[in-house]
C-alpha cells in the first residue's frame, strides 16, 4: 500500500479531530481560545444570555488590545471602550478566565502576547475572534481567526466545525537582500497572488530564507497570510521555534518540556509530502516593498511606480486602479519614492515585537522626524514596552521626535478613535491599506519598520537602503 | 439562532468592484460596543453610500431605485476579504439581504454568513458577471431567484444556473440549524477526547498550572 507523506497540516488536523462530520469536515478540538476586548465580552455575555457555561475557562485567555487608548494613562479610552474593558474584566472573571490586564505583564496586543507568554505553541490549534490570529502559525501552530458565532461556539463546546482547506507550500528562497525585512518577503508575495490568491487554503511558508529567518520574522509572515486570502499560514517548528518557546511563562517545563518536544519533532511535513499549489519566490531579487493603493496587492518596490490605468486593457482592472489612485491621490505612473507624508505609524501585530522596534530605532538612531510628520510607536505588549526601555529605545525615538505610546492595536485599525485625519497620508507597518482603515479617507502605505522610519525622517516614502549605517 | 433559507425571488444589485472588504462593508467604529446589533444596517457600505457631508451619494447602487429594495448582492471577486469582523454580515442582514452571488469570498466573511442565515454563493465569474449584465439591462427590475433545495439560480430572462454547496451548510440553512445546541449533543465525545488528550499532550492542558 502506497503510503503519502503528510503535510505539517495534516498532522496538526489529524490531531485534534474529535469526530468527522462529513468527508471534508471535522468537529476540531480548540487548544487555546484567546479573547479581546472589542469581542470577549460579547461572546461571553451570550454565552450567559444562553445560560452555558464556558467548557473550558483553563484554555481560554484575554486581553485588551483593540479598543484601548495608546495615550499615557490611557487617556483617551472612548466610554465605550472603557465599557468593554470593564465588561471583559467583569466577564472573564466570572467565568475563571485569565485576564492580562493593563500595565501587567502579560498584556498587549492578542497575536503578540500569545507567542510571548509560551501560549502559542508548535502543533497547537488556536483560534480567536480576529482574522490575524494566522500570526501564531510562525510557530508551527494551526492557527484562524473565527466570527463572533465560531466565538461562541468555541466558548461553549471548546470545539469548532471546519471544512479542511487545500494546502499551498510558499518557499522562499535565497538569502536576503539589504534593507530586506520578513514584511517585504510577504508584501512581495501578495503582489505575486494576488490578495485571493490563497483563499480557500492553508498556506506553509517553508524555503531557505524562512528557515534562516528568526521567530518574530516568521510571526509576520504568517501575519499577513489573510491578506492574501488565506486565513491559517504556517511554518514548521525547528531548533529556533524550541529556543524561542523555551522557558516561558506558560511554556511546557522539565520532564513535559522533554515530551512536547519530542511530539513537535515529528510535526515538519514529510518530503514527498504533496500540496495542492506551489509557489517559490527567489527572495534574492526582492527590495524594500510600499503599497500604493487600496489592498495589500497594491504593492511595488520602492523603486517602482504608480500603476498607469491608460496602460491596462482590461476595463474592470483598468476601472479598479483608478479607484485605488484616486483615492490615494496619487499620479498614474509617478515614482512612489519621495510621495510626502503627514504620518508614520509603527506598530500593530505585524510589527510592533522587539526586532521590529530597534529596526526602525537602528534608522531613527540620531536623526529627526522630519518637520510636519507625526510619527508614533506603538509597542506590541506591555512587556516589549518594558524591554524596549531597557534598552533606552523609548529615549531613542523621543529624541528623534517619534511618540512613544502604550501597547496596543491602535491606529492599525483605528477602533479606539486613534486615527490618520481625512485626506492625510501615512506609511504603516501594520497589515492593511484598506480604505478608511486608519480612519475615514485616510491614505495608507504599508511598510516594514525600517521603511517606515526612513519615512518618518525623510517626510516623505524613502528606501531604507540610503539611510541604512 | 439563524433564519431558516429556502428560496428567495428578489431585486439584486451588483457591486462589482473586486477585493471589497469587511472594514468598507462595515467601518470598526461601528462595532465598538457591547450592544451594536440593529445598529447596523444603516452603516453598511457607508464609505460608498455616503458623501463626506454625510449625505447620500446619489451614485452609489443602493441609494438608487429599485436597488434600494435589494436582497440580493451580486458581488465581484473576492468580497468579504479581510477582517472576521461579524459585524459586516450582521450590517448586511439589517439591510434586508438575504443571499450574496460572487465569484469567490473572504474565508471568514463566508463562515460567518451561514451562522446569520445569509446564502453566499460562489459560481464561475462568468456567470456573476452575466448576471450583473442581465439586472443592469433591466435597470434592476428583473428578479434573480435563488433555490436552496435545487441550488439553482435564474436570471431574470430565466437562464437557470446550478451551484455547489457544502450540504452541511446547505443543511444548517434549510432548517436555520443552531450549531451550538448540535454541537453540544456531542458533548461526550467532547469530553473523551479532552480525557485522552490530556494523557498524550499535558503541555496543552496544563499550561496555566506551571505559569
Amino acid at each position: 500500500m502506497e503510503k503519502r507523506g503528510r503535510t505539517l497540516l495534516a498532522k496538526i488536523w489529524d490531531q485534534h479531530v474529535i469526530a468527522h462530520v462529513s468527508d471534508d469536515t471535522d468537529l476540531l478540538h480548540v487548544d487555546r481560545h484567546l479573547l479581546h476586548d472589542l469581542g470577549g465580552s460579547r461572546g461571553l455575555l451570550d454565552l450567559k444570555g444562553r445560560n452555558l457555561p464556558v467548557h473550558n475557562p483553563e484554555l481560554t485567555f484575554a486581553t485588551p488590545d483593540h479598543a484601548i487608548s495608546s495615550a499615557r494613562g490611557r487617556a483617551g479610552t472612548s466610554k465605550t471602550g472603557q465599557e468593554l474593558l470593564e465588561g471583559l474584566r467583569v466577564e472573564t472573571s466570572a467565568s475563571g478566565i485569565a485576564m492580562f490586564d493593563i500595565d501587567e505583564p502579560g498584556q498587549g496586543i492578542v497575536h503578540v502576547i500569545g507567542p510571548e507568554l509560551g501560549l502559542s505553541l508548535p502543533g497547537c490549534l488556536i483560534v480567536c475572534g480576529d482574522s490575524h490570529t494566522c500570526t501564531h502559525g510562525g510557530l508551527g501552530a494551526l492557527a484562524f481567526g473565527i466570527g463572533s458565532s465560531e466565538l461562541t461556539h468555541v466558548l461553549a463546546t471548546q470545539a469548532l466545525i471546519q471544512r479542511r482547506p487545500k494546502t499551498m507550500r510558499v518557499k522562499f528562497e535565497g538569502r536576503l537582500s539589504s534593507g530586506v525585512t520578513a514584511k517585504d518577503l510577504i508584501l512581495a508575495l501578495i503582489g505575486h497572488v494576488g490578495a485571493a490568491g490563497g483563499t480557500g487554503y492553508a498556506v506553509e511558508y517553508a524555503g531557505s530564507a524562512i528557515r534562516d529567518m528568526p521567530i518574530e520574522g516568521r510571526l509576520t509572515i504568517c501575519n499577513l497570510s489573510i491578506e492574501l486570502g488565506a486565513k491559517m499560514g504556517m511554518i514548521a517548528p525547528d531548533e529556533k521555534t524550541y529556543e524561542y518557546i523555551r522557558g516561558r511563562r506558560y511554556a511546557p517545563q522539565g520532564e513535559i518540556w522533554q515530551r512536547a518536544a519530542d511530539a513537535w519533532r515529528q510535526l515538519p511535513s514529510d518530503p514527498d509530502a504533496v500540496f495542492d499549489r506551489e509557489v517559490v519566490i527567489d527572495v534574492e531579487t526582492i527590495i524594500p516593498q510600499v503599497t500604493w493603493g487600496i489592498s495589500p496587492e497594491h504593492v511595488v518596490g520602492v523603486d517602482g511606480y504608480v500603476p498607469d490605468p491608460a496602460a491596462i486593457a482590461d476595463p474592470a482592472r483598468r476601472a479598479a486602479i483608478e479607484t485605488a489612485i484616486d483615492y490615494m491621490g496619487l499620479k498614474p505612473g509617478a515614482p512612489i519614492i519621495g510621495t510626502p507624508v503627514d504620518w508614520v505609524f509603527i506598530g500593530s501585530c505585524t510589527n510592533s515585537r522587539l526586532s521590529d522596534l530597534r529596526a526602525a530605532a537602528e534608522i531613527a538612531r540620531g536623526r529627526k522626524v522630519a518637520p510636519g510628520v507625526r510619527a508614533w510607536v506603538v509597542p506590541g505588549s506591555e512587556t516589549i514596552k518594558r524591554d524596549a526601555v531597557a534598552e533606552g529605545l523609548d529615549k531613542l525615538f523621543t529624541d528623534a521626535g517619534f511618540e512613544w505610546r502604550e501597547p496596543g492595536c491602535s491606529m492599525c485599525l483605528a477602533a479606539n478613535g486613534e486615527i490618520v485625519a481625512p485626506g492625510q497620508r501615512s506609511v504603516s507597518t501594520s497589515n492593511r491599506n484598506f480604505i478608511g482603515r486608519q480612519g475615514p479617507r485616510a491614505r495608507t502605505h504599508l511598510a516594514s519598520p525600517a521603511t517606515a522610519a526612513a519615512s518618518a525622517i525623510s517626510g516623505a516614502i524613502a528606501d531604507v537602503r540610503t539611510m541604512e549605517r | 439562532m439563524p433564519k431558516p433559507f429556502t428560496r428567495l425571488s428578489a431585486i439584486a444589485a451588483p457591486i462589482m468592484r473586486s477585493n471589497i472588504d469587511t472594514d468598507v462593508v462595515i467601518r470598526i467604529e461601528r462595532l465598538v460596543g457591547t450592544s451594536v446589533r440593529g445598529t447596523l444596517g444603516k452603516w453598511a457600505f457607508g464609505s460608498l453610500r455616503y458623501l463626506p457631508d454625510g449625505s447620500e451619494n446619489p451614485e452609489f447602487i443602493l441609494n438608487r431605485e429599485p436597488y434600494r429594495q435589494a436582497e440580493i448582492l451580486i458581488t465581484g471577486p473576492n468580497f468579504g476579504c479581510g477582517s472576521s469582523r461579524e459585524g459586516a454580515v450582521w450590517s448586511l442582514q439589517e439591510l434586508g439581504i438575504r443571499a450574496i452571488i460572487g465569484s469567490g469570498f473572504g474565508d471568514i466573511f463566508f463562515a460567518n454568513c451561514f451562522q446569520n442565515g445569509i446564502l453566499p454563493i460562489v459560481v464561475d465569474k462568468a456567470i456573476v458577471d452575466g448576471l450583473a449584465a442581465e439586472v443592469e439591462s433591466t435597470q434592476g427590475a428583473g428578479r434573480v431567484s435563488v433555490d436552496l433545495e435545487e441550488q439553482t439560480i435564474t436570471s431574470p430572462s430565466g437562464q437557470r444556473h446550478s451551484f455547489e454547496i457544502d450540504p452541511r451548510r446547505r443543511a444548517g440553512l434549510l432548517k436555520g440549524l443552531d450549531e451550538v445546541a448540535l454541537t453540544l449533543q456531542r458533548d461526550a465525545e467532547i469530553c473523551a477526547f479532552q480525557a485522552a488528550d490530556r494523557m498524550a499532550r499535558p503541555w496543552i492542558h496544563f499550561a496555566g498550572k506551571s505559569a
